[in-house]
């Protein structure tokens, strides 16, 4: 088998600027064991030469960590939303399909704008209203189990996987996605966080927020951090419709 | 009254600490990076932060950590500056706390505390292995809030390209490029902090993210601020090798009970255990990386005579790895596609942080009014060798510092400076215009990225664990020769719209130019100290050795514990090395040596 993967070869959908029409491009690299796809895409820069010996701007994309920490690298590699430095060659059929996440708009080839999901993050609040930077007392000690679940949770690096997999986010609705809401559950849980419990609720009622969810459980599949969202999702749901309950008695 | 605008370049911890502190003081911040602040590279760290918590009846104290700090740094650092650190670590780490981060918790939910490098003491808080991260994300969503109320500004996808200063020499603002429409822009403020991280770049491949490559700095350099420090590169022992990057496994490996060995004769050999009986695996980084480098290259006992040892972490308990050290194990499994629960990991060292960078005094100023620096990108706090997980603290405590003192330095300053007129701004503008348009237009023969991967491998090869005088001069040479051969670059993509390749043609010049800082700063010290460790060579230019062992240069007070501070000069575009005094009077320095207790 070794000898047959002396080069790997990729078929990259390009586009030029947000409105240009997108197109195609092949590229062949030599194999190396442990390659992954941003590392292919590197070499690519160093040699920006297609298969058919043309010449051509090297592929724009983006990436920082190259650990599958930061989020950065998201696209849809042979038809899956993925983190691309963490996807291995030797784990993918080839030619290997890179496209853009095409939920996002696309800003030049494989890179995207992702800052509706910064935007949702403003919306549900996902943060603790602390009093500020400076000292005030020791901070509450908080229980080690929902400390764990607030963990993992943590994780979510914005990449984006859970949006682009999701039927139900795009241009159809105005859903905001698995990801910015389980961030509201996560502050939820935070013994100070807690205390705007009800504000984030309120703001996954309306337009776009929770019930816009048709629990396909995509999100799930695809999360790189193997974050349960569809169980948050659940029980984030419970939790806005007693919300809107008591928002009905209150009045 | 108009509020005062301050200019923060960078979003890592350092940076959003900063533009915290100015928000809270009344001020306005732009905030510049090269990606959204949420992906900075400090969320890389996984180890751990340390401040003095002292919750696990060791009586650890301040004053311990004081003196590991500067124990470990060899004595380089400025221990006034360390002081302030240490002393303000234990508030920090409750301030991240209220934010929400979800440090790891003992079962009666105090947060746990874990072992690290150089210290004997358990004083390193964690959120399992993504501290970092976590970290991050709080002071992320903080600055969040501040973008919702007002006060900051985002320039995400901007890059930092130049200052621009006034008539008498002060900066007052800077020159960026938005990275997808290309637009060069001036932008102005009364103090710009640069918070823009360190430079592994510089050496190809490193742990660090692809956007560490210390344009930044060296831009401010070739503008006339000071570099100090810069040959103190850290090597750390432990990553796995790889082409696109280094990737590391935490020290917490060690700090967990991981162990480092070779076969010698069949047999295992702990030689870290064997060499260090006082600290065993857990000796400071500058100390583990030399000796894994002697066993494999000297000794030739890397695993198939490769530059490879193990860590082996297989003998602890599966569950409490998966507890202590998940994120770490979950990195070797994807990108190696083994089990380090079930074989021990080959790793080697790699270059991983820079101790030195832009010289700053103990509020954060450089020698440029108007500038600062902070966080990995500034000198401060670590010396000649940083201990792990001080640098979480010294990038977050560092931005407490410069962001408030850049609000003061405003309000006493601003109402002083000169005039600066719009045609002065735009003449700096076009400069940075006409510069981009010239690289846009380049048609030579030479590949920015293979002269990149070269440059690194001539670093490593010169200037990483071991150095001597005869290689860091062959490698200034060779650092000219790739300065002259940048000029025949050919770019492919001659556009104007979201243009990486122009980009990283003009961030490939200034990382040549902070190569040749470190290596000109590593030539000119003779001494071995913390991470620069210099082998004497003979009369004959051949390396000493006495029964078998390469003779290294013995740390050298006397003329060697000042801060070496590099200017660059603007007519041969060479550094020039000075040394100066900095404060070191609270403990007298001693030997460094890890093979016994460390005595106070
Ligand atoms: C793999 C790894 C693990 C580590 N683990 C630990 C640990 O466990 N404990 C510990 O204490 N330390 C650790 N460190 C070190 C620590 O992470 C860093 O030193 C620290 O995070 C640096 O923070 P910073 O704020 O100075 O810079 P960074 O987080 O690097 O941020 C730099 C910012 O500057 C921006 N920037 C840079 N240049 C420009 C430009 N030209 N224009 C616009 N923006 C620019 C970037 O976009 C980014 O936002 C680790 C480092 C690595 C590499
Ligand atoms: S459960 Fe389905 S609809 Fe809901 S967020 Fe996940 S993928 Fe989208
Ligand atoms: S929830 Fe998972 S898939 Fe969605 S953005 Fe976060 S990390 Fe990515
Ligand atoms: S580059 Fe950071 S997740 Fe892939």
């Amino acid at each position: 088998m070794a000898e047959q993967k002396k080069t790997v070869k990729f078929i990259i959908e390009r586009q030029d600027s947000p409105t240009s029409k997108p197109y195609t491009q092949e590229f062949e690299i030599p194999y190396r064991p442990a390659l992954n796809v941003v590392a292919s895409l590197m070499e690519i820069q160093k040699n920006p030469v297609t298969t058919d010996g043309k010449k051509v701007a090297p592929v724009v994309w983006e990436c920082n960590c190259l650990e599958k920490v930061c989020g950065a690298c998201m696209m849809v590699i042979n038809g899956k939303a993925r983190q691309a430095c963490c996807a291995l060659i030797d784990e993918l059929e080839q030619p290997i399909r890179l496209q853009p996440a095409r939920t996002f708009p696309v800003i030049r080839d494989l890179h995207i704008d992702r800052s509706v999901m910064f935007e949702s993050l403003k919306r549900v609040q996902a943060w603790v209203e602390v009093d500020g930077s400076w000292e005030v007392k020791d901070a509450p000690i908080q229980n080690p189990y929902t400390a764990t679940t607030a963990y993992e949770i943590s994780h979510c690096m914005t990449c984006g996987c859970c949006l682009e997999a999701c039927p139900n986010v795009g241009p159809q609705s105005d859903f905001i996605g698995a990801s910015p809401s389980v961030q509201a559950y996560l502050f939820n849980l935070h013994p100070l966080g807690k205390f705007d419990k009800e504000k984030r609720l309120e703001a996954l009622m309306g337009k776009g927020g929770i019930t816009s969810c048709g629990n396909s459980q995509n999100c799930v599949e695809v999360c790189p951090k193997n974050i349960k969202l569809t169980t948050y999702l659940a029980q984030l749901n419970r939790d806005v419709n007693k919300q809107a309950l008591k928002n009905i008695f209150n009045k | 009254m108009a509020k005062n605008k301050i200019i923060v370049v960078g979003g890592g911890l350092s940076g959003l600490m900063a533009t915290l502190k100015i928000c809270e003081a009344g001020g306005e911040v732009d905030l510049f990076s090269y990606c959204p602040v949420k992906r900075s590279h400090s969320l890389c760290a996984q180890g751990g932060i340390n401040a003095c918590m002292d919750t696990k009846g060791e009586h650890d104290s301040i004053y311990e950590h004081f003196d590991d700090t500067v124990y470990g740094g060899d004595f380089l650092a400025d221990q006034l500056a360390v002081k302030g650190m240490v002393e303000a670590a234990p508030k920090l780490i409750k301030m991240f706390d209220r934010m929400g981060v979800p440090f790891t918790r003992t079962p009666e939910g105090v947060l746990d505390l874990r072992n690290f490098g150089g210290q004997k003491n358990k004083r390193t808080c964690f959120a399992g292995s993504t501290t970092g991260q976590q970290l991050l994300y709080a002071l992320d969503e903080q600055v969040r809030r501040w973008e919702v109320k007002g006060g900051v500004t985002k320039y995400e996808f901007w890059e930092f390209v130049k200052i621009f200063k006034d008539k008498n020499g002060v900066c007052r603002g800077i020159i960026a490029q938005s990275m997808n429409s290309m637009e060069i822009k001036a932008f102005k403020s009364d103090v710009v902090i640069l918070a823009t991280g360190g430079p592994g770049q510089v050496f190809g491949r490193c742990t660090a993210s692809t956007i560490c490559n210390g344009s930044a700095v060296s831009a401010v350099y070739q503008q006339g601020a000071k570099i100090a420090n810069p040959e103190f590169i850290q090597i750390h022992p432990t990553a796995i090798p790889g082409s696109d990057k280094n990737r590391l496994m935490s020290e917490a490996c060690r700090g967990e009970g991981g162990r480092v060995w070779v076969y010698r004769d069949g047999k295992p050999w702990y030689f870290l255990e064997d060499m260090y009986p006082a600290y065993g695996n857990l000796v400071p980084r500058d100390v583990a990386s030399r000796a894994i480098f002697k066993v494999c290259v000297h000794m030739d006992l890397g695993i198939n005579h490769d530059r490879r040892v193990y860590l082996d972490l297989s003998h602890i308990p599966a569950d409490y790895l998966e507890r202590k050290l998940g994120g770490i194990i979950e990195i070797y499994t994807e990108f190696v596609g083994k089990d380090p629960r079930k074989v021990p990991m080959e790793i080697f060292p790699s270059v991983h942080y820079s101790m030195g960078g832009i010289y700053v005094d103990r509020k954060h100023f450089t020698n440029i009014p108007g500038l600062m620096a902070s966080g990995e990108c500034d000198h401060q706090y670590h010396g000649a060798n940083r201990l792990g997980a001080n640098s979480l603290l010294s990038a977050a405590y560092s931005g407490t510092v410069s962001g408030p003192e850049a609000m003061k330095w405003a309000k006493e300053n601003v109402s002083k400076l000169c005039e600066i007129t719009d045609a002065e701004i735009e003449a700096a503008r076009k400069e940075v215009q006409d510069e981009y348009d010239k690289i846009r237009q380049m048609n030579g023969p030479e590949n920015a990225h293979k002269l990149h991967q070269e440059m690194g491998e001539i670093m490593y090869e010169y200037v990483s664990i071991e150095r001597d005088n005869n290689g860091l001069d062959i490698c200034l040479g060779k650092l000219k020769e790739i300065l002259k051969r940048w000029e025949n670059i050919g770019v492919t993509d001659h556009g104007n719209w979201a243009n990486q390749e122009a980009m990283f043609v003009r961030q490939l010049r200034n990382m040549i130019i902070y190569a040749m800082a470190i290596t000109k700063s590593a030539r000119s010290r003779d001494e071995s100290r913390g991470a620069h460790a210099k082998i004497m060579l003979d009369e004959n230019g051949k390396r000493i050795e006495k029964d078998g062992e390469l003779q290294f240069y013995p740390r050298n007070d006397e003329k060697f514990m000042f801060t070496s501070v590099v200017s660059f000069d603007a007519a041969t575009e060479e550094p020039v090395v000075t040394y100066e005094e900095f404060e070191h009077s609270l403990i007298k320095a001693r030997p460094r040596n890890y093979a016994v207790a460390k005595k106070e």
